[in-house]
Order: C-alpha cells, then sequence, then structure tokens
C-alpha cells in the first residue's frame, strides 16, 4: 500500500519534470508577443490557482478573497524596489513573509467562521483592504504605482519589450507551487488537512489540530500568493487597487483550480490552460466592442464545466481512479 | 395490499437487503423482527423511496419503486421514520397540519380528532414547539403526522425507541387501535414480545434476510427463533 | 437626525435584497452569488418597462415581481436543482455555478443595454421632495423604504401560512418532508421564486432613484451578503435587523470618514459581530 502510494508519487514528480521540460520549449516557437502574453497569464493563474488549492483544496476553506495576498504581495515588493531599490527577488521574500502573515491574521479571526459564513468573511477582509488602499494616498491610492523602468537586468526583473524571461520567472514561480503542494500531499500536513476538510469532527478525534492545521495552510497559501503578487507588479509595470485587490480576480485565482479539480495535484494547470487563453481571446476578439458576449461566454464555461465535470476537468484523465473525490 | 419482491439493496458497498420478499394484506398487522443491522430500517426506507432499489414494490397492484419519496407518500403509504423526524421549531399543530400538507379537501383535517383521542396528550401541547416535547410525546406527534397524511399503509419504525416503558405501551395500543379502524399497518421492532403480541403476521430479519415468516403467534413461541436469530 | 433617516430608509433596501437572499440560502444551504445580478435584472426590467410605457415604475412592481418570481423558478430548475444534485464537491459547484451565472447575466445586460448609465427620469416622485423642519427626504427614497416595509410584512405573513410552514419544515428536514407527500423540489423552486420577487420588488424601488448599470449589482450583492451574514442565514428578522444597521452605519461612516469609505464602517463593524456571533445576529445552529 504504501509502495503504491510512493510509486504514484514518484510518478508524478516524474510528470511534472517531463512536463516543466516541455514548457520550457513551447514559446519558443511562438515569437508574437500576444501568445507568450497569454502563456505567461496562464501560467500565474495556474501558480496561482495552485496556491489557492493548498488552503481551498486540501483543507477545505474555501476562500474567496485571495486578491487580497496577490495585491498586498506586488505593493510590498513594488514599494520597496520603488522607495529603496530593493531587487524585486528580495522583494518576493519580503511579499511572501507580509502575505503570509496577514493570512495568519485574517485567519485568526476568520477560521472560527465555517461553510459559507467563512468565504463570506474573506470576501470581506479583501474588500476592506481594497477600500483602504484605494484611500491611502501615501501608497498611490487610486491613481496606483508605476515601477520606474531601472534599466534592462535580471536582477530588477526588468526587461524592454522581451517576453521570454518572465515566461520563465512564471514557471519558475509555477513549479515553485506545484513542488509545494506535491509536497503537503504527502506529507503529515497533508494527511491532517485532508482530514480537516473532510470531517472536522472525526479530524479532531484522530488528534489533529484543526485551527493550527487551517492556519498554517492559509500561511503557505497566502505567502505564495503573494509571490505571485510580486512577479506580477515586474512583469506590467504598474499596479492599482482595482488590478490587484478586487473581487474579481479572487474569483479568477480560485477558478482554475475549482474547474480543474479541487485538491488535485494537476487541475490548477489544467483549468487555468482552459480558462486563461478561453478569456483572453474571448475579450480580446469578442470583447472590444462592449457587446458583452465575452463575459457571458466566460459565465456560460463556468457553469457549464462545473456542472458537467464537478470533481473537475482532471477527473477526463483518471480512468478507473477517483481522484480527488471527495 | 403491499408486496414487496426480491428486494435488493446495497449501503455503501454492502449488501442490505437481499432477495427480500413480503406481503402485507388488506387490515393486518405485520410485524418485522430482527435484531440491529438486520436491514431492518433499510426495508422501510426501500418502501418510501428513500433508497434505491432493486426488484418490485407494489401497492394494490401499482409499482411504486421508481417514484419519487412524495409521490409514494402521497399514494397511501406513510412511514413514522427511525428518529422521528419532526419539524423541531415548528409547533405541535403546524407539525400536524403539515401532515396533511398533499391532501385537499373539506375532510382534510379530519384524522385531528382520531389524533387526539389516540394521544389526548398532544392536544395539551399544541401550541408548544416540537422540539419542547418528551421522547415518547415526540413519537405520539410523528405517529400523529403521518395519521395527517390519511395512508392506507401505516409504515412504523422502532416506534418503542427511546421511550418510557408506561408510554410504550400507550403507543403499542395506539397501534392497534388504528389497525381496527381498517389501516393497515407495518411495524418494525426489536421488541419482540409487544411487537409480536399485537402484530398478526411476522417475518424475521437477519443480516439482510428474512429467514422465517409465519403467523405472529408461532413466530413467538419458537424458542429456536428466539434464541437463534434475536439473541433473546 | 437626516443622517440617521437617509441611513434607515437604505437599510430598508438593503434589508429586502438581503431577505431574499437569506430565504434561499436558509432553505437549502445554497448561496446565491448571482444574487446583484437577479437584481440588476429586476432594476433593468423596470426601467425598460417605464421606457415603453412612460409609466411610473412603480406601477409596474407587480408586473417584474411576477416576471421575477419566473425567473427565479427557472433559475432554480435549469441551474440549482441540477447543482444539487452533483456528486462532488457540492458546497464549490453551488458557489461558482452561481459566479458564472452572475457573469453571464452582466454580459447579456451588455449587450442588451450597453454599458452606461440609465434611469429612470421624471416620474410622478422624480426629484420631489419632503420637508419637515430641516429634514429633507426625497420621496423616492420615502416611498422605497415604504414598499420595503411592506414587502416584509408580505414576507412575514408567507412565513404563517401552510405553505410558509412547508418552506420552514423543509429547511428543517429536507427528507423528511417527502414523507407526507410534500415535493421538495417545488418548495425550491417556489422558495427561489419567492426569493427573486423580492428582488423584483427592491430593484423596482431602487431604480426611481438609483442609475442602472450591468455592474449595479455586484455592489449590492456584497451588501447583501454581509447584511444576510450578520442577521445570520435563513432569518428574516436578522436581515431586516441587520439592514437597518448596515445603512446607519454606512450613513454615519459616510458623514464621519470620508464617502468613499463609507463600507468600511459597515464591513468593520459586520467582523466584529462575528468575532462574538459567528452565526450572526439570529442566526440559528
Amino acid at each position: 500500500m504504501q509502495n503504491a502510494i510512493t510509486l504514484r508519487r514518484r510518478r508524478e514528480l516524474i510528470t511534472a519534470g517531463v512536463l516543466v521540460a516541455l514548457l520550457i520549449v513551447l514559446p519558443l516557437p511562438f515569437h508574437d508577443p500576444y501568445t507568450r502574453n497569454l502563456m505567461i497569464l496562464t501560467l500565474l493563474y495556474a501558480a496561482l490557482a495552485q496556491s489557492w488549492n493548498i488552503l481551498g483544496g486540501t483543507c477545505g476553506q474555501i476562500s474567496l478573497g485571495h486578491s487580497l495576498y496577490f495585491g498586498v504581495g506586488a505593493y510590498v515588493s513594488t514599494l520597496l524596489f520603488v522607495w529603496h531599490g530593493v531587487p524585486p527577488w528580495f522583494g518576493m521574500l519580503a511579499a511572501a513573509a507580509v502575505a503570509g502573515l496577514l493570512a495568519l491574521l485574517v485567519g485568526w479571526p476568520c477560521f472560527r467562521l465555517s461553510g459559507h459564513y467563512y468565504a463570506i468573511a474573506t470576501v470581506v477582509v479583501q474588500e476592506i483592504a481594497y477600500l483602504l488602499f484605494l484611500n491611502w494616498d501615501d501608497i498611490g491610492g487610486a491613481s496606483g504605482v508605476y515601477v520606474p523602468f531601472h534599466g534592462q537586468s535580471w536582477l530588477n526583473l526588468q526587461f524592454r519589450t522581451a517576453k521570454l524571461p518572465y515566461f520563465y520567472v512564471m514557471l519558475g514561480f509555477f513549479a515553485l507551487t506545484w513542488i509545494a503542494a506535491w509536497w503537503i500531499e504527502g506529507s503529515r500536513w497533508g494527511f491532517s488537512w485532508r482530514a480537516v476538510k473532510d470531517d472536522v469532527i472525526a479530524a479532531r478525534s484522530l488528534g489533529v489540530r484543526v485551527f493550527p492545521s487551517k492556519m498554517a495552510a492559509a500561511a503557505i497559501s497566502g505567502g505564495l500568493t503573494g509571490i505571485g503578487g510580486a512577479i506580477f507588479a515586474q512583469f506590467v509595470g504598474y499596479i492599482d487597487p482595482d488590478s490587484i485587490l478586487s473581487g474579481p480576480l479572487s474569483i479568477l485565482i480560485a477558478l482554475p483550480a475549482v474547474l480543474g479539480g479541487v485538491g488535485t495535484l494537476w487541475g490548477p494547470l489544467l483549468g487555468a490552460a482552459v480558462l486563461i487563453p478561453l478569456r483572453e481571446l474571448s475579450s480580446t476578439f469578442l470583447g472590444s466592442s462592449g457587446s458583452g458576449v465575452d463575459l457571458m461566454l466566460y459565465g456560460a464555461l463556468i457553469m457549464v464545466v462545473a456542472l458537467w465535470r464537478p470533481q473537475g476537468l482532471v477527473s477526463l484523465f483518471q480512468r478507473g481512479r477517483n481522484g480527488s473525490a471527495s | 395490499m403491499l408486496r414487496v419482491d426480491h428486494l435488493n439493496a446495497s449501503y455503501r458497498g454492502l449488501h442490505a437487503l437481499h432477495d427480500v420478499s413480503l406481503e402485507v394484506a388488506q387490515g393486518e398487522i405485520v410485524a418485522v423482527v430482527g435484531a440491529n443491522g438486520a436491514g431492518k430500517t433499510r426495508l422501510l426506507k426501500s418502501i418510501s423511496g428513500l433508497v434505491t432499489t432493486e426488484g418490485s414494490i407494489t401497492l394494490d397492484g401499482s409499482e411504486l419503486r421508481r417514484l419519487k419519496p412524495h409521490l409514494i407518500a402521497r399514494a397511501g403509504v406513510g412511514l413514522v421514520p427511525e428518529g422521528r423526524r419532526l419539524f423541531p421549531r415548528l409547533s405541535v399543530e403546524d407539525n400536524l397540519r403539515l401532515g396533511a400538507y398533499a391532501i385537499r379537501g373539506p375532510e382534510r383535517f379530519k384524522p385531528l380528532e382520531l389524533v387526539f383521542e389516540l394521544f389526548p396528550r398532544l392536544q395539551e401541547r399544541l401550541g408548544q414547539r416540537a422540539e419542547t416535547l418528551s421522547g415518547g410525546e415526540q413519537q405520539m406527534l410523528a405517529i400523529g403526522r403521518a395519521l395527517m397524511s390519511q395512508p392506507r399503509l401505516l409504515m412504523l419504525d422502532e416506534p418503542s425507541q427511546g421511550i418510557m416503558p408506561k408510554l410504550v405501551d400507550d403507543i403499542f395500543r395506539a397501534i392497534t387501535r388504528i389497525r381496527a379502524l381498517g389501516m393497515t399497518v407495518l411495524l418494525v421492532e426489536q421488541r419482540l414480545v409487544e411487537a409480536l403480541e399485537i402484530a398478526d403476521r411476522a417475518y424475521v430479519l437477519q443480516t439482510g434476510r428474512i429467514v422465517m415468516s409465519g403467523p405472529a403467534a408461532d413466530i413467538a413461541a419458537n424458542g429456536a427463533v428466539r434464541q437463534a436469530y434475536l439473541g433473546l | 437626525m437626516q443622517v440617521a433617516l437617509s441611513g434607515l430608509l437604505m437599510g430598508l433596501i438593503y434589508a429586502l435584497v438581503a431577505a431574499g437572499l437569506s430565504l434561499i440560502f436558509g432553505l437549502m444551504d445554497v448561496v446565491n452569488f448571482a444574487h446583484g445580478e437577479l437584481m440588476m435584472v429586476a432594476m433593468y426590467a423596470a426601467f425598460t418597462l417605464w421606457q415603453v410605457s412612460g409609466l411610473d415604475p412603480m406601477i409596474m412592481l407587480p408586473l417584474v415581481a411576477l416576471l421575477m418570481f419566473g425567473i427565479g423558478m427557472a433559475v432554480y430548475r435549469l441551474l440549482i436543482a441540477r447543482a444539487l444534485a452533483v456528486r462532488f464537491n457540492k458546497g464549490m459547484v453551488q458557489i461558482f455555478v452561481t459566479f458564472g451565472l452572475a457573469i453571464f447575466i452582466r454580459g447579456a445586460a451588455q449587450m442588451v443595454f450597453g454599458g452606461e448609465f440609465r434611469a429612470v427620469t421624471g416620474t410622478a416622485l422624480a426629484d420631489r421632495s419632503w420637508h419637515l423642519g430641516g429634514i429633507f427626504l426625497p420621496l423616492p427614497q420615502l416611498a422605497a423604504g415604504f414598499v420595503c416595509l411592506l414587502a416584509f410584512g408580505g414576507l412575514y405573513l408567507i412565513g404563517r401560512t401552510e405553505f410558509g410552514h412547508a418552506l420552514e419544515a423543509t429547511r428543517e428536514d429536507r427528507d423528511a418532508v417527502a414523507l407526507i407527500g410534500i415535493d421538495r423540489d417545488r418548495i425550491f423552486s417556489l422558495g427561489w421564486g419567492l426569493g427573486a420577487a423580492t428582488l423584483g420588488v427592491a430593484g423596482v424601488m431602487l431604480a426611481g432613484f438609483y442609475y442602472v448599470s450591468p455592474n449595479v449589482g455586484a455592489n449590492f450583492a456584497l451588501i447583501a451578503y454581509v447584511t444576510v451574514a450578520l442577521g445570520g442565514f435563513g432569518s428574516l428578522m436578522g436581515a431586516l435587523v441587520a439592514g437597518l444597521l448596515i445603512g446607519e452605519v454606512e450613513a454615519v461612516t459616510a458623514q464621519l470618514l470620508e464617502p468613499s469609505l463609507k463600507q468600511v464602517g459597515m464591513f468593520a463593524i459586520y467582523l466584529a459581530v462575528l468575532m462574538f456571533r459567528p452565526r450572526g445576529l439570529f442566526g440559528k445552529i
């Protein structure tokens, strides 16, 4: 039994290695910035959803306010860069630390709530942060922050027009979140968190400390999301509360995981690979006229996938195995 | 009246009922007895359509098996379920009135008289919330609520469970009276003696199979049954 | 006083919007994340009827409420019933199906009506107000508050009917109701109809003094979630009290701090209350 699990986990690690190798060469034939941009965003949301999945999927706490950690991470790293010239690589660490701490701070009160009460509380906390940032003039308020260009360099993660470096940074970020999720799945924590997700009372009777489990999951999930924010800020060069700390973004962070397969290792990537290109392409080709067709398509996609494959698109690739069924 | 043929049901992969066949004739009290976990509750739930099964269940010749639970209830099968399943925040009166929800016409609340005759205590508690009643009173209310839907077949799942001995007698008396008024009763019980005392016929269920059936008196008299199947 | 009264009037609208949400949640444990969008549909319906007929939207109120009743039932039958039937990840499917619906409706509104803000103008009540010893009360708001109170009265009365009891019974034990011949599916879909119809009332009244746009629902929905969680899911009384409280807090915060921060106050109150009562003021366990 133990052996079968170890084997499966090793196989998954190998699959991931092969996939990363494929992804390294994937953007090379495509030279137009639009396609590369699309790939970068897909990887970004795959990684964010993977981070979300640690709390939402593994531990079962449906956070609908994850853009809080994304936004705060972006602000931390950007402001360190703008004010003190701190390279974003260090900024990322600071972003992860601050976002992780913030997740603990949010979790402290919110994890006393259960089910829908918890989900709504996370929305509200994120909305409060949004309003505060919008009115906080020292950090740009509603007009946001421009990231000044300090010349092309890997140290500062700034490149004049090249997209490829960002692609590899995002790939690295995705690999980081995947490894984190993979490692958690096999660890004691993973077992405890899944127990919390399935049945809090049963978990308690098994000796799982429920509250600390949720807090640990939240800190890791929030911290990883914060790193994503830091990278994104360097990538787009401009941040404001509407683009990085908003309600719709919170949903977009969770959606790939939900559509791909909640609590699974491959769900977030698969979900993002379907959702993000579709969303971007439809908004490019259908949304420019403001006709709303892109939104209708996007909404319909969510409804159809959620109803048609409640266990996630990942289940299409699983034969005979129940995967994340819970 | 009720006819169950070759019923099979499984629960979480386990075979809960195995090829169960039984029959209840108009005006009878039929008891199904057996130890805990023998499948008694599952049998009643199958008849009420609450769980999926294979086989055939007919009421006066018409197939019930594929009907939704509320349609089976409307067809005249009442169930007093395990754990009573009252609506705890509604008053006794509202619980009773809801029993007649699917009944239309001027006589829809007519069984109320019978309910009060059988269980005068309910009349004193009409305004109270169901959750404030004692265990015995809750059982009375559950039976009353089922009677309000004017069933032709009344099924009771362990009506004596968790009730003071004195009230147990009241409830068994009520069941006899209900039959005397022309209703048919299918009773599932762990209490062998009392159940067989009021029943006409009985089936003994053991780990999902019917292992014996016959007149209640015969089964009550059969010492081997009591020892082998009921652990008494 | 002025602040308190206008907070009260807005609070009544919030309360009614929340009541519809609370009803549906209480009944079947489903949070409708398309709630704001359904209200937006009601507002557009009021707007369109006014544009076509020239009659005051308030006259159209029964019509819009009826329309919304039908839409609510349709949403239940087409989406929610299916979402309830899934075998995996039930909770998440419910959340995200209604999210998908919200986005879909927003897109549809954009397609039909365009993105710009629209408003009902030139009605009998518009731009008129009632002066009372230095207090200034715009009539459309006053009428809206009054109608919302009436709607609450209506919901309370429905709760006392046999249908209301059936709703409550279904809420308490959704399996046991079948045993007495109640069709749970039907109760659920009527519950959705009723929830949407209350939104119809709120939407029409709101359209009397508030602009309409495809995004108008989002803000009201967020307030509705806060109101419902504050009052306790499933509690009519909770929705009313929490709605009024939130209207007041919003008005006072807007007065004391910047208007753009007016929602921070209500969100803070909400979080503070939940710390002590995790299931809201009137929440049932």
